[in-house]
């Protein structure tokens, strides 16, 4: 009798310490080097194999090429989708365990990791390699900047065009407007012909906010959105108020798909590549749906152009070189990193060969120059790099700027914007609350 | 053997390792929130405890109790949805002819993943490419209406897939239920000349009222946490017009990164969760029939 009770205690002490046990076996601090000596660096990346084979396949190769330059340095890669990659990296902030480099958007979304003090400035990777200096389009790298320092080095940059449907400009004898009444008559032939004049996926509020930044850009002044998250201008400007006002205008001329409020980027996008719209006001990162992308005909690439967004009569942003646009992703280096320098190094290295293999192999505008000439590349490129050299201003999106709250907070009020579901008045004060309350 | 398990220490060893795995997952995450919800966080940074203020502030919200009137406007129509589902299962139970076939096909949509059954009706509820407009316009109506983007009729709109989505579910189980109505009791019925509508209502329903009870209870707490479909359709817009608890509390923790707010609004659902089954349950709280 004994004997099985000592086993029956015997049974439940070993299944209790096989679940203690399997709750601590998974945290083990990062080790420094591998079997084999070399230093390990862990660099987590956002872009999968599967659902973006060309920049996988650029970080890939970049990484092997260092690897046989460095023949002591080790790099393992943790490749997550977007989304996931995002709530990993919060997770892993927060018990501290960032990977040697990552990825990070800039300003507000950088912002809690620097106030947290996880990641290291990157100034002196810039300073002290003369590849880099000078490489970097003006006022990009700046958006990952927390009280002057760096703390993070774009790869992309993306700004914002309206793309349209030449074919159905055409056979209303309709001509790329250059200044906002232009654009409405164009606006009023397509609605009064049944055509669906622009498309926007209100529904993800950051599409329609596009629309929104430039219309505040070209009536007060490309400065002005930049300047009220400052704090150095109201939300509640005249000239904000005025584009609020005639986002709703062009709602009620028709001037939008249908119900966009309840459409997502993605069911917008496929208004405009269906040829059942005629603009759509995206970013720079449609471009291979315009140009090099397989899985697109060749005669609908042929009917797509684009215009810069339309200046306002009597509006202060008087330049259309003038853009709204971003940064899209940079790169990250963690200060709690064993193997800090080397890790800063490999990641000047990425973001130069980047900037070479970016435009060719996966069409996107990397945030550093680009020599065009030595390169073969479709004539919409030339063109959006050719603008980019000359462009007066890049106002990075309110929302990318903005803290997580008033960004949300935007997204909400546009969507409700372009539904008719809040009046302009309403709009901007909302905004200003919100944006009040986060000074105190 | 015997004395072994009469041993209260030897018991609740045996029971020690689901106890602790409950605590864990369960009771601790609970605490937790709770804990949170004092705390002024962002979920990455530092925790500052302000005490009792997000459950002030959350008690003053009026965007959160907005969005505890649409799910309880959800947790009403789903209940009135039983009465459907209950008189759709009568019918199959009645041995109908491919009785086992519908049973089936209503399952369907609870195998399907609530992301894709959001895809399927987002291009269902598309203002002009859509299925369902399509339809409105053939049959000669020339406004239909938006559907999700208008702030009017979302949350009604919203309405149908989900009941959609969990007619198999509880289909199936009242369907169980009935099939374990002995036969004696309908034969015996019917020999005294019962309708087969007199039948379903005076024996089948009263014998099932237990389960019936439980089906409520589970079709409004599930609508209170209701999350998946809203997210993946509207994501609480537009303007907040299907603005659920759950979806406000992610807004709040994983989008604005009010890690604080967001525990505390997680807690407030709990509360009103527990509270909510408390009636109900006092509501229901007759004698089970038994013949």
């Amino acid at each position: 009798m004994l004997n099985k009770k000592t086993v029956a205690i015997f049974m439940s002490v070993l299944m209790l310490l096989s679940l203690v046990l399997a709750g601590c076996s998974s945290s083990s601090a990062s080790e420094e080097s591998s079997a084999d000596g070399k230093k390990v660096i862990k660099f987590m990346h956002l872009w999968p194999e599967g659902s973006s084979n060309a920049q996988f396949s650029i970080v890939k190769d970049v990484i092997t090429e260092y690897e046989k330059e460095h023949k002591d340095i080790k790099i393992e890669t943790e490749i997550l989708n977007p989304d996931q990659y995002r709530e990993k990296l919060k997770v892993l902030a927060s018990s501290n365990e960032l990977p040697d480099i990552g990825m990070t958007w800039s300003d507000g979304f950088i912002q809690p990791y620097v106030e947290g003090d996880m990641l290291a400035p990157l100034d002196d990777v810039v300073e002290n390699n003369p590849d880099l200096k000078d490489a970097f389009i003006p006022g990009v790298k700046e958006s990952y900047a927390v009280d002057g320092k760096t703390y993070g080095l774009p790869l992309e940059l993306n700004i914002s065009y309206v793309f349209y449907n030449k074919e159905i400009f055409e056979k209303y004898g309709l001509k790329a407007p250059k200044t906002f009444s232009e654009y409405k008559k164009v606006v009023k032939t397509l609605a009064d012909n049944g055509v669906v004049p622009a498309t926007v996926g209100a529904k993800d509020g950051w599409p329609a906010s596009f629309w929104f930044m430039y219309l505040a850009d070209r009536i007060g002044g490309s400065t002005i959105l930049t300047d009220v998250i400052k704090g150095k201008a109201k939300m509640d400007d005249p000239a904000i108020v005025k584009a609020a006002e005639e986002i709703q205008n062009l709602v009620d001329m028709g001037g939008f798909v249908k119900g966009a409020s309840a459409l997502s980027n993605d069911d917008a996008k496929g208004y405009f590549m269906n040829e059942q719209a005629a603009m759509f006001l995206t970013a720079t990162w449609e471009l291979p749906n315009y140009t090099t992308s397989p899985d697109v005909t060749q005669e609908f690439k042929d009917k797509i152009g684009y215009f810069k967004f339309p200046t306002y009569e009597g509006g202060k942003g008087t330049d259309i070189n003038s853009y709204v646009g971003g940064p899209g992703v940079g790169l990250f280096v963690a200060k709690d990193s064993k193997v800090q320098e080397e890790a800063k190094d490999f990641v000047g290295y990425l973001v130069k060969r980047w900037g070479e293999k970016s435009v060719v192999d996966a069409g996107v505008i990397p945030a550093t120059k680009v020599d065009t000439a030595s390169l073969d590349l479709a004539p919409m490129y030339i063109e959006i790099l050719k603008d980019l050299g000359e462009a007066s201003n890049v106002t990075t999106y309110f929302d990318t700027q903005s803290s997580p709250a008033v960004s949300e907070l935007h997204h909400d009020l546009v969507t409700a914007l372009f539904g008719k579901q809040v009046t302009p008045k309403d709009f901007v004060k909302q905004h200003a609350d919100e944006l009040a309350a986060e000074k105190k | 053997m015997k004395s072994v398990m009469s041993n209260k220490w030897v018991i609740s060893l045996y029971v020690l390792p689901s106890l602790l795995l409950i605590l864990l997952l369960i009771y601790i995450p609970i605490v937790l929130t709770g804990y949170y919800g004092l705390m002024d966080w962002n979920g990455i940074g530092k925790m500052k405890f302000i005490g009792l203020e997000n459950y002030i502030e959350l008690l003053k919200d009026t965007k959160f109790w907005q969005s505890a009137w649409h799910s309880l406007l959800l947790g009403l129509f789903s209940t009135l949805s039983l009465v459907g589902y209950l008189i759709l299962s009568l019918i199959l139970a009645s041995k109908i002819k491919g009785a086992n076939f519908l049973r089936k096909i209503y399952l369907i949509p609870m195998l399907l993943s609530s992301v894709a059954i959001g895809q399927l009706w987002a291009k269902i509820f598309d203002p002009s490419n859509g299925m369902l407009n399509r339809l409105l316009v053939l049959v000669g109506v020339d406004n239909p209406p938006l559907w999700l983007a208008d702030s009017n009729i979302v949350l009604y709109a919203l309405f149908f897939p989900i009941v959609w989505q969990y007619a198999g579910f509880y289909i199936i189980i009242f369907y169980a239920a009935l099939k374990n109505v002995p036969e004696e009791l309908i034969e015996a019925a019917k020999i005294d000349g019962a309708t087969p509508i007199q039948i379903s209502y005076k024996i089948k329903v009263p014998l099932i009222a237990g389960v019936i009870k439980v089906m409520v209870i589970l079709a409004i707490v599930g609508s209170l946490k209701y999350f998946d479909l809203i997210f993946v359709l509207t994501g609480g817009g537009p303007n907040g017009a299907s603005e659920v608890m759950a979806s406000y509390m992610y807004k709040e923790a994983f989008s604005k990164y009010n890690f604080g707010y967001g525990s505390a609004i997680g807690f407030g659902l709990l509360i009103i969760c527990i509270v909510a089954t408390w009636i109900i349950q006092k509501l229901l709280n007759t004698k089970d029939v038994d013949y």
